[in-house]
């Protein structure tokens, strides 16, 4: 293999690695929120992807990703307070049941309101055989793209997280519930907000990779698949861990259609998830005293 | 300050609680003593909000607060130091106060954040050492003190405590306590729940003594620590690992 062709290899790695990562956030958010996972996690990312191609017919492509992530900032919202925010103490295999229920209920909903059509945004920058080259090697500007705003996001994130008042109530919240409760934090509405806060970076990873991966009415489901793995593989939580896990997980992949025809791609996230539930359900980073000092 | 009624609560099914009728009058230290699964905490707990009650009346300066949300107690003015700390493990010692400064900053009063910040250093200093620590780091002691700190930068009148000498070297519970009396001198008032019920029979106004969800006795504190009864059950068993103040 020469170097060159290494590269790409890496690089496409990076760029799907990030896309996984994006999603795991989410899933974290909801579960330090919860302790449940969202099984519609993927659907807000179908749902910012399709939302921006629509609003594109009316919008510049800035004001569309910003508007798509918004609305399903508010459909997020919205779910929480008319499934979620009423049940009280709702067991963990309830949970899982609503979140599969809802995912199926937003597929469909997009089934009916965008057709079974393969959608896409424009480039951001140039278009799809555009290229940029970078140390003696041409790649995408869509891939700088995709990992610039990721990371802008996950800095923006922990600034929020670290620093914003709304930021540390959350997190409160995540470690002990009834605590927080005794501070005067409204904990149902953190929850409210963890789920606003998941549906719009999920809608965003949705825009920023639909030029590449294309979007469609079900394409939420292999996306949540691999960011669920990403999550566990990371550590379920731990959002910085999560980022490295979706890059190992990118690369994996990415040179496993080196070694074995591409159908078998998904084969690789599966396999690592089963592995990681079996042997090491901590996740890779997540280290035995971070999980003693949290509280569930 | 704080008037209870026929209280009934508990889980679920579970009746914890039996027609408990107690109060708290402004500047007095009550405490409530029982042995282990006697339904303090529950008591408290319903008190706070986290629990609803299923039947009485819970009066907090004279406002009914039997159905109000915890997150909402807090802002009337009564906080509570739940049992085994509960703090923010994950969380720095500087965020955990200023977490507890939450109602402040709902009132846009964020220089009271700051005072109350420099009151609770003042009151322990260890804290103010340990800052950027992480509160799951700290000793059982040091983190006692924290949920005491947090809880006092709401700017309570009425703290409620839940055995805050669980656990702790005795040495240490004599700080605790020592800190308890200064609080009520500040012009604080307190509800203490103990099993160590020497020690707060020691700095109690008054005591109240439950017994499987009923208060079964009630009185000065001198008069509960020279009764026959509360000191067969409560004080004459292992006097030699109660501290004695
Ligand atoms: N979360 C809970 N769920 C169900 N039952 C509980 C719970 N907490 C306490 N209990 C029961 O309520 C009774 C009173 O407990 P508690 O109020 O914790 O007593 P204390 O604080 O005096 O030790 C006990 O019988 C205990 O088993
Ligand atoms: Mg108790």
């Amino acid at each position: 293999m020469n170097f060159d062709l290494f590269f790409q290899y890496i690089v496409a790695g990076i760029t799907y690695g990030t896309i996984y990562a994006v999603v795991a956030i989410g899933f974290n958010i909801i579960y330090n929120a919860t302790g449940i996972i969202n099984f519609a996690q993927g659907e807000f990312v179908m749902l910012g992807g399709m939302t921006a191609v629509t609003l594109l017919r009316y919008l510049p492509l800035p004001a569309a990703v910003l508007a798509a992530m918004i609305i399903t900032m508010l459909v997020g919202g919205l779910i929480e307070i008319l499934f979620i925010r009423w049940l009280y103490k709702p067991s963990v295999l309830r949970m899982i049941i609503i979140t599969i229920g809802l995912s199926i209920l937003i597929r469909e909903t997009a089934l009916h309101i965008w057709g079974e059509g393969v959608k896409a945004l424009p480039y951001f920058t140039g278009t799809s055989v555009s290229s940029i080259k970078l140390g003696g090697v041409f790649i995408s500007p869509q891939v700088l793209w995709v990992v610039g705003i990721s990371a802008v996001m996950v800095a923006l994130l922990n600034i929020f997280f670290s620093y914003t008042i709304t930021g540390r109530q959350m997190r409160a919240c995540s470690v002990n519930r009834d605590a927080a409760r005794l501070c005067g934090i409204n904990a149902k509405n953190m929850v409210t907000l963890s789920f606003m806060l998941s549906a719009a970076i999920g809608a965003l990873g949705g825009c920023i990779v639909s030029p590449i991966t294309y979007v469609q009415y079900d394409s939420g489901t292999p996306l949540a698949i691999k960011g669920f793995t990403v999550a566990i593989l990371g550590g379920l939580g731990n959002s910085v861990a999560a980022v490295a896990a979706g890059l190992v997980l990118g690369i994996l992949e990415s040179f496993s259609i080196w070694v074995m025809p591409a159908a078998y791609k998904d084969v690789i996230s599966i396999s690592i998830l089963l592995l990681i539930l079996f042997v090491r359900p901590s996740g890779l980073f997540g280290s035995k005293e971070a999980a003693d000092l949290k509280e569930f | 300050m704080l008037k209870i009624k026929n209280l009934e609560s508990g889980y679920g099914k579970l009746r914890v609680l039996r027609r408990v009728t107690m109060h708290v009058a402004g500047g007095e230290i009550v405490t409530i003593i029982g042995a282990n699964g006697a339904g303090k905490t529950t008591l408290l707990s319903t008190i706070s909000g986290l629990l609803k009650p299923s039947a009485g009346e819970i009066a907090f300066d004279k406002q009914d607060i039997s159905r109000t949300p915890a997150e909402k107690v807090v802002f009337l003015g009564c906080s509570l130091v739940p049992e085994g700390r509960q703090v923010f493990s994950s969380m720095t010692v500087k965020e955990n106060l200023v977490l507890g400064a939450y109602v402040n900053y709902r009132r846009n009063k964020r220089d009271r954040v700051k005072t109350g910040l420099e009151k609770v250093y003042g009151l322990f200093p260890i804290l103010k050492e340990r800052e950027k620590q992480l509160a799951g780091t700290l000793s059982g002691g040091e983190q006692q003190m924290l949920a005491i700190g947090r809880a006092l930068m709401a700017e309570p009148r009425l703290i409620m405590m839940d055995e805050p000498s669980m656990g702790l070297a005795p040495l240490i519970v004599k700080d605790i306590f020592s800190i308890i009396v200064r609080l009520r001198e500040e012009g604080n008032t307190v509800l203490l729940v103990e099993q160590n019920a020497k020690a707060a029979l020691g700095i109690a106004d008054r005591g109240y003594v439950l017994e499987t969800g009923r208060i079964i006795l009630q009185g000065t504190a001198e008069d509960l620590l020279s009764n026959k009864d509360v000191q067969r059950a409560y004080l004459g068993r292992d006097l030699d690992t109660e501290t004695t103040l």
